[in-house]
């Protein structure tokens, strides 16, 4: 490295972009102007500058000190009392103040640098990035001499098993782990939800059984299968929730043009429509409905489904309807399913239609 | 031989002695001499890869004091916390009660969650601006196309912490943004289902995913990313540090500050900066707070939700795939390519893009030299442009993970705001590219009328006979390096289809394709001034500037022979 203290203008120097491609003689080209003559700043000129500009990096570096206070200060003194403000405060402070003690440092770092330190340019010498031809031979050589000496090349049996033994080696971790992660792997559980013959419908999430006679035409209801309280306190309901969230909409009979029932069905119940709330594109719950359009937006991705017209896809990402539960009324007059969905609800996959 | 050559130095100062310790054990001296006087080349744009490396410091030194109190259980609890009120009582995981009590009731805890998730933002958007940088300045080149893939793969780890640690809290956002991950795990051919179980331990949720994803994120994918930052900055020092044009620069030399003491104050003050801007960051702006979301609850969503920035390229590709049609059933198998090619698809040819085009761009220029005097973007059209354009598709498909957001704010309809960003999304790349270009072209333009008949001074002179010239003040030297030091690279050239005895030549048909994209890069370019022309330009006389404007030959469009026009 060498200080470029009185930089000449050099013509020796290779322009950057000279090479073999293009074509471009030498001669044809601007020659190097050289480093540029180093401009003193304001501070190498001028004392008092350097002096003010000391002066600044001392006060920031002071700065600095005092916020560090001020963090100790803001963590022992306010003690946040648990309220939104509490919090609030206390987060405020200590976040200004711990601010305030790290950018004294780094703008004061950063001030004296640019400032007081020296600020001309060095130069130093690149190496091509490849080894010289006889480094690489004698690492080649290396190779090939310590391969000869293991008897490797002789011995192609031995070869073999010792790739093979490492080959394999990984089995032992790599199996158990993969196979045990997966739980059961009984990806079958997609098929069916937890609703069956005659399972009451019930309020999300208090849990209160839904009569039909409660439901005024235009209201909406997020359903939940009807099962006892503790049983919703589980890892298992959350799971079993996941698949099994409902829709359910009372429309005007009149209005209802089509839903999913088949020939000689009738899967909805005076204008009650119940749908898998589980979107059909990746699954996020379906949640916004419009009463005046009979519309179902799903947040995530605004696919839109018509609730009056089967829940076909009316715009969006989303492929299919949304499936249908098939509901009627038991003898008390409570919503209650005719059987579970008769397709397995949410996104798509692989083995769906299997 | 006398005793004096032979006895080491002994030193005398408590720091000497210490550093003789080491040495005598270490060989440090090596090391330190190499490293000390080191010199880096100093651009503001050189720190923005010290920004993200900075933040990720941060974001283990507040991860840190993040895993003092999260507990990565799914177990279920009734929070107890007096406060905020309205969770009292309810039913949530571990995780997400612990993340709340670490927020309300650990002194400081909030700062730190909050420091933490700016910083992510931050570490994230800073690598992405850094390889920007790169991107357009050509610093991805010969020799450094390896630490462009090692920086690509840092992007993708980012995002991938990103992701597993804004799924721990367990709140109803991350949850759904889970669920999301599985649809998409689903729709992959074959083995999504199975995936899915893998990834959940069973069905979605499970009781497995948040300890999974708390290993993930505290173990191993920062111990790949430590790891790869080590390869990174190796590389760096290894290879040396780029620098921009300029005079006495060359590929052969650096031209710089040395390590100690301008850079390393500078680097330290920069650490100092981006820590002191997230503490500042994190004490005065909220962000997520989960509290307002509730525990993860399988049937609830919120309207108008949106992922991390650096998600939304995803989301909003998702949101613009249009699903009518593009659900096959092939054999009885579902093949969702309405999910499949916008979750999967499309981020798999961005970051394609992203690991080939290095090595493309190689190939088309026949380019096997080492470099380290960066272009400026305008010297290379259609890099520029491709840059520009995939910066552009990735922008449409944020802003389309946004368009509820839009259709709120403007009141605008949904369905139409769809529609436009899913023509855009094939448009507005090319429109880009286009526009990029003939920017660049013109700005070499630019420089050839600047070094040729200097600066515009607006100084009107009369003459004599009544004629008027404006005065142009000439580039000094340095100047006119900048603006002339490039190679206007030309379309490939390849040897004839058939040999002299007429027989075809193996090779022809992959050579004339690689050719063909060879002239889509440089078929139209502007050639750097010479200083023949220079000399041509001053001939025409002193007052004669504006005439020579007219005349300058420039864009020189055309194929291999490319001899330029007078």
């Amino acid at each position: 490295m060498s200080e470029n203290v009185n930089p000449t203008p050099s013509r020796d120097l290779t322009a950057a972009g000279d090479g073999t491609h293009g074509a471009v003689a030498q001669s044809d080209r601007f020659s190097d102007p050289g480093v540029p003559h180093h401009q003193p700043r304001l501070t190498d000129r001028d004392p008092k500058a350097a002096k003010r500009a000391e002066r600044t990096v001392t006060l920031l570096f002071g700065l600095s000190i005092l916020g560090t206070i001020g963090t100790l200060v803001a963590y022992f003194l306010v003690r946040p009392d648990g309220t939104t403000e509490g919090v609030r405060l206390s987060t405020v402070l200590l976040g200004t103040a711990m601010a305030v003690s790290l950018l004294g440092i780094g703008i004061a770092a950063v001030h004296w640098a640019k400032t007081l330190m020296s600020d001309r340019d060095y130069i130093e010498e690149r190496h091509e990035s490849r080894s010289s031809d006889e480094v690489r031979a004698v690492a080649a050589a290396g190779f090939k001499d310590g391969y000869e000496d293991s008897g490797l090349a002789r011995r192609g049996v031995l070869k073999g098993a010792v790739f093979s033994a490492l080959g394999l080696v990984a089995l032992p971790i790599a199996v158990p782990l993969v196979s045990s992660v997966g739980g059961d792997w009984n990806v079958g559980k997609f098929r069916h939800t937890m609703w069956k013959p005659g399972m009451r419908l019930a309020y999300d999430p208090t849990g209160r059984p839904i009569k039909a006679a409660d439901l005024t035409v235009g209201s909406v209801a997020h359903v939940i299968p009807d099962v006892p309280a503790e049983e919703r306190e589980t890892h298992e309901w959350i799971t079993e929730k996941a698949k099994a969230v409902v829709l359910l909409v009372r429309l005007n009979p009149e209005d209802l043009r089509a839903d999913q029932s088949p020939e000689g069905e009738t899967w909805s119940y005076d204008g009650i429509v119940a749908y898998s709330k589980i979107c059909t594109h990746v699954g996020c719950p379906v949640a916004l409905y419009e009463q005046q359009t009979h519309h179902l937006l799903c947040p995530c991705h605004q696919s839109t489904f018509d609730m009056a017209d089967g829940a076909k896809v009316v715009f969006g990402p989303a492929n299919r309807p949304l499936p249908q539960l098939p509901i009627t009324v038991d003898d008390e007059g409570y919503l209650v399913a005719q059987s579970d969905f008769l397709e397995p609800v949410g996104p798509s996959y692989w083995e769906r239609l299997k | 031989m006398s005793a004096a050559i032979n006895s080491p130095v002994e030193p005398t100062t408590p720091v000497g002695k210490a550093a003789d310790y080491l040495d005598q054990r270490t060989k440090i001296g090596v090391l330190t001499k190499q490293l000390v006087r080191k010199v880096f080349p100093d651009h503001w744009s050189f720190m923005l890869g010290e920004i993200a490396l900075f933040s990720f410091v941060v974001l283990i030194f507040s991860g840190f004091f993040l895993t003092m109190f999260f507990e990565p259980s799914m177990e279920l609890t009734e929070y107890h916390g007096e406060h905020p009120a309205q969770l009292h009582g309810q039913l949530m995981s571990v995780a997400f009660a612990s993340t709340v009590e670490m927020s309300w009731d650990v002194r400081g805890g909030l700062l730190m969650r909050q420091m933490h998730h700016w910083s992510a933002l931050v570490f994230v958007a800073s690598m992405v601006v850094h390889m920007m940088r790169v991107f357009f300045t050509g610093a991805f080149r010969k020799p450094r196309e390896l630490n462009w893939l090692v920086g690509t793969a840092l992007l993708i780890l980012g995002l991938a912490a990103g992701f597993t640690g804004y799924s721990l809290p367990d709140d109803v956002l991350s949850g759904n943004g889970l669920r999301i991950t599985d649809g998409v795990v689903k729709s992959i051919p074959v083995v999504g289902s199975y995936m899915s179980y893998f990834i959940f331990g069973g069905e979605f949720p499970g009781e497995h995913i948040i300890p999974r994803l708390f290993t993930l994120h505290i173990l191993v994918v920062p111990a790949l990313i430590l790891a790869l930052i080590g390869v990174h900055l190796f590389l760096m020092v290894l290879n040396k540090h780029t620098q921009y044009p300029g005079g006495g620069r060359t590929d052969k030399n650096v031209v710089g500050v040395p390590a100690v003491p301008v850079f390393a104050t500078k680097m330290v003050g920069n650490f100092f900066i981006v820590f002191g801007v997230l503490a500042l960051m994190g004490g005065t702006m909220a962000i997520n707070n989960v509290w307002n979301y509730g525990p993860y609850d399988p049937s609830l969503v919120s309207a108008g939700a949106q992922p991390d920035w650096y998600m939304l390229f995803l989301e909003g590709s998702l949101r613009l795939m249009p699903g009518q049609g593009t659900e096959w059933v092939i054999f009885g198998y579902t093949l969702s390519l309405n999910v499949l090619i916008p979750a999967v698809v499309i981020p798999g040819l961005l970051f394609t893009f992203l690991f080939v085009y290095p090595f493309l761009e190689a190939k088309v220029t026949g380019d096997h030299r080492e470099h380290h005097v960066l272009d400026r973007p305008r010297n290379r059209p259609v890099r520029t442009g491709l840059g520009v354009a995939f910066l552009t598709a990735f922008i449409i498909l944020a802003v389309a993970g946004s368009n509820d957001l839009i259709a709120t704010h403007f009141v605008m309809s949904l369905n139409l705001i769809t529609w436009v960003l899913r023509v855009l999304f094939f448009v507005g790349p090319v429109f880009a590219f286009w526009v990029t270009k003939r920017i660049c072209l013109g700005l070499q333009r630019k420089d050839r009328e600047l070094v040729l008949h200097g600066h515009e001074t607006g100084r009107i002179v009369r003459f004599a006979n009544g004629e008027y010239i404006e005065v142009h003040r000439p580039v000094d030297e340095q100047e006119r390096w900048i603006r002339v030091s490039y190679d206007a690279h030309r379309p490939l050239e390849i040897a004839p289809a058939t040999d002299a005895r007429g027989v075809r030549r193996k090779g022809y048909r992959s050579d004339r394709r690689w050719q063909r994209i060879s002239r889509f890069f440089y078929e139209d370019r502007v050639e750097p001034v010479t200083p023949a022309e220079l000399a041509a330009a001053h001939a025409h006389g002193e007052h004669d500037e504006i005439e020579a404007q007219r005349g300058t030959p420039e864009l020189v469009s055309g194929s291999a022979s490319g001899e330029r026009e007078h």
